[in-house]
C-alpha cells in the first residue's frame, strides 16, 4: 500500500494537468463539484454519480445510548447521516489495485 | 440529483467553458479519487469528507442456495467517512 494521503490540490492538480485550466481555476472548480454535491444532500437529494457511486440521506431515529466510560444513559436525538455506497466500477477498481 | 445535473449546474455557473470540458473536468476529479484508492491512498476533503480503502479479512462464507461451505479471499472495499462540516449542515447547524 502506498499510503499517501491525497487533498483537494492534488484534484485541483489533475485537472490543470488534464484540461490546462490555471490552477486556481482548477481549484475553484474541485470546489463547486463539492459544493454542489453537498447542497443537493443538505436538501435531502440522494447523489447518483454514475461509474462512482451514490451518496444517500438517511434519517436515524432516536435513541438512548449510553456514555461508554461513565454508564450514563444519554438520549440521542433523531439525526441524518450520510451514507456512501460505490459503484461496482469503483469496487472493482480498488479490489484489483489493492490486490496481494 | 444524477452526473448530468451536476455537470449541468457547473456549466451554468461557468459560461466561458464549453459543456464537454466541464464533463471531463468533473470525471477526471472523480477519475483521481477512485485512482487514488485503488493506490492504497486515502483522499481527504476537509468539511466534506474522506475517501479511503477498508481491509476486509478472508473469511469462510456460505452459498446461500446450496449451503455449501466456500472461502472468501482478504480484499480491499473503498470508504468513504462523512466530514464534520457536511454532518452538522445535515442537521441544520
Amino acid at each position: 500500500m502506498a499510503d499517501k494521503t491525497l487533498t483537494r490540490m492534488d484534484l485541483a492538480e489533475a485537472v490543470h494537468k488534464e484540461v490546462g485550466l490555471s490552477r486556481n481555476d482548477s481549484a475553484d472548480l474541485v470546489e463547486s463539484v463539492l459544493r454542489h454535491i453537498s447542497d443537493a444532500l443538505v436538501r435531502g437529494e440522494t447523489v447518483k454519480i454514475s461509474s462512482f457511486g451514490t451518496f444517500s440521506v438517511r434519517e436515524k431515529a432516536a435513541r438512548v445510548g449510553r456514555n461508554p466510560k461513565t454508564g450514563e444513559e444519554v438520549p440521542i436525538h433523531p439525526r441524518r447521516v450520510l451514507t456512501f455506497r460505490s459503484s461496482h466500477l469503483m469496487k472493482d477498481r480498488v479490489a484489483a489495485g489493492n490486490k496481494g | 440529483m444524477i452526473r448530468s445535473e451536476l455537470i449541468q449546474k457547473i456549466a451554468d455557473e461557468n459560461p466561458h467553458l464549453y459543456q464537454r470540458d466541464v464533463d471531463r473536468i468533473v470525471s477526471t476529479i472523480l477519475d483521481e479519487i477512485t485512482d487514488a484508492m485503488a493506490n492504497g491512498n486515502r483522499v481527504e476533503l476537509r468539511g466534506f469528507g474522506a475517501f479511503s480503502v477498508k481491509k476486509r479479512d478472508p473469511r469462510v462464507g456460505r452459498n446461500p442456495r446450496t449451503g455449501e461451505a466456500v472461502t472468501v479471499e482478504e480484499k480491499h472495499v473503498p470508504f468513504f467517512k462523512t466530514g464534520k462540516l457536511l454532518r452538522d449542515r445535515l442537521n441544520g447547524k
